[in-house]
């Protein structure tokens, strides 16, 4: 097979539609848009963030809904030296899974750190809000450290 | 139940970057491959046909129906597909034939994952509302995998390593794979990070490529007169779309399809495990039970060469090689979707 030149053109990877939300992700991402983050009890007790429509174990709709506090611990990190333009930092930040106050599993989001040497697993960090939030995931701009806190 | 036997299989070299070379060109030379193995002339000799691709590489709903140019549109014949690795397409096949709807089946799965970025590609398979909107990719979600177990203390980086090390050694007697080389554990922890904990060894390359199979009764098997291994058992589990809700320590939906699978019904020689991520070797090696006695990759496995949409296929082609040739009498084929090994597949593999 002869390899030849590339045809090649821009393209834009995405959704060219809208979609509701629903009554679950909706009432969440609302909540983010007022300065909230809520989470869902599950059958078993834990409080789920962010809410799943159906209960993890029974399969069941859910609608017990819980505020969760807007600081968390980290329950794992790592570190993007390079972030891509899609991604939500531009200098070099952290993916972390954060298990918020009140709230029984954790939720992935980034945090700006100022190097890999100042993120670890148990430290407390904060949600940080956009300046105009709008129903988005991405209305949490993302996580900081707190001052002094390690758990 | 019906006997099953896998007849034949085929798959391209793993290459970075195959050029102007299309999808229905890297399936092409595949299906004429196992053709030629069984003694077929078409798809038009076997039952049933089904294929799996991701039509985000290709960057177009329904891309995958393109890929049937390969078997020759007309006359029409009975063909599906599935929207994930080729071993799946796998699955679909041996229900088909133990339901009695088929003799034979063909299988195909692709990848040519060179134009886009695949990390960032991929990350648009994952929840729209919460990770998505994020570019949250698939190296990124393994890190934080990578980085609870080492936080556990139930591996270290050198253990990382040395599923690299062995990959690479084992992959330099895989003419097909992509990176081979006799290199250590200590020279591989000299490497920078990629996305810390995880170095660019610790990942899988991307890679262009197509695997086929032949599979069919047992019956089916025998008229044709070719050798063949019986697929004795196969089964597949999946666990929640949040990476957040598993332990992502251990692979629960493997350990669930490995059981149904009877893997540990008689002594195994070889495993072939689709881990993309090293750390993710070991957590598969651990929740399948395989002992130092069993060959694990002995093709390299996907470290060396990754053909998304058929690196799972081809890891049951693997085992299926071996056991024909004679290498192996037992071996145990692993596939995984999703990212942090949410969806498993195990297959059972055995002489005839």
């Amino acid at each position: 097979m002869a390899i030849t030149e590339k045809l090649s053109q821009e393209f834009e990877l995405g959704f060219t539609y809208t979609r509701s939300t629903g009554p679950v992700v909706g009432r969440f991402l609302t909540g983010l848009r007022d300065g909230r983050v809520l989470g869902i009890r599950g059958s078993d007790g834990r409080v789920l963030v962010p809410p799943p429509e159906y209960d993890p174990v029974t399969a069941e709709a859910l609608s017990d809904w819980v505020e969760v506090g807007q600081e968390g611990t980290v329950v794992s990190w790592c570190w993007v030296s390079e972030p891509r333009a899609s991604h939500p930092l531009q200098q070099p930040f952290a993916w972390v899974m954060v298990r918020l106050d009140g709230a029984d599993v954790p939720m992935i989001h980034c945090l700006q750190a100022p190097s890999a040497e100042a993120v670890s697993t148990g430290a407390r960090v904060r949600v940080t809000w956009v300046a105009e939030p709008r129903g988005h995931i991405t209305d949490i701009r993302c996580f900081v450290p707190v001052p002094g806190g390690v758990s | 139940m019906r006997d099953i036997a896998v007849v034949a299989f085929s798959q391209s070299a793993c290459v970075a970057d195959i050029g102007a070379v299309n999808e229905v060109e890297l399936i092409m030379p595949q299906l004429q491959a196992v053709y030629a193995q069984v003694g077929l002339s078409s798809a038009q000799d076997v039952d049933f046909v089904c294929s799996g691709s991701c039509d985000y590489l290709q960057g177009a709903a329904f891309a995958f129906v393109a890929g049937v140019d390969a078997l020759g549109a007309v006359p029409p014949l009975k063909e599906s597909h599935v929207e994930m690795d080729a071993a799946w397409a796998l699955y679909e096949a041996v229900l088909k034939i133990r339901t009695g709807h088929a003799d034979s089946a063909l299988l195909y799965g692709f990848g040519k994952s060179s134009p886009g970025e695949l990390p960032a590609v991929l990350s648009q398979r994952l929840d729209p509302y919460y990770l998505a909107p994020l570019w949250l990719d698939t190296v990124s979600l393994a890190a934080l995998q990578a980085r609870m177990l080492l936080d556990s203390g139930s591996i270290t980086e050198s253990d990382m390593a040395a599923v690299v090390s062995r990959s690479r050694q084992n992959a330099q007697a895989n003419p097909l794979a992509q990176l081979a080389g006799d290199i250590g554990v200590a020279a591989l922890l000299q490497d920078d990070y990629l996305l810390a904990p995880l170095r660019r060894g610790d990942c899988a390359p991307v890679s262009d490529g197509a695997a086929a199979m032949i599979i069919a009764t047992v019956e089916q098997a025998r008229r044709w007169g070719v050798p063949y291994a019986r697929l004795t058992g196969i089964d597949q589990r999946i666990e929640s779309h949040n990476p957040c809700m598993r332990d992502l320590t251990d692979s629960v939906s493997t350990r669930q399809a490995a059981a149904a699978a009877g893997v540990h019904e008689a002594a195994l020689d070889v495993a072939e495990i689709y881990a993309p991520f090293s750390h993710q070797e070991i957590i598969l090696t651990r929740a399948l039970g395989l002992d130092e006695a069993i060959a694990v990759n002995p093709s390299g496995g996907v470290l060396a060469g990754n053909l998304m949409m058929a690196s799972g296929l081809a890891r049951v082609g693997e085992v299926f090689q071996r056991i024909v040739n004679g290498d192996a009498r037992r071996g145990v084929a692993h596939a995984t979707s999703g990212p942090c090994l949410q969806h498993n597949l195990v297959a059972v593999l055995e002489g005839a």
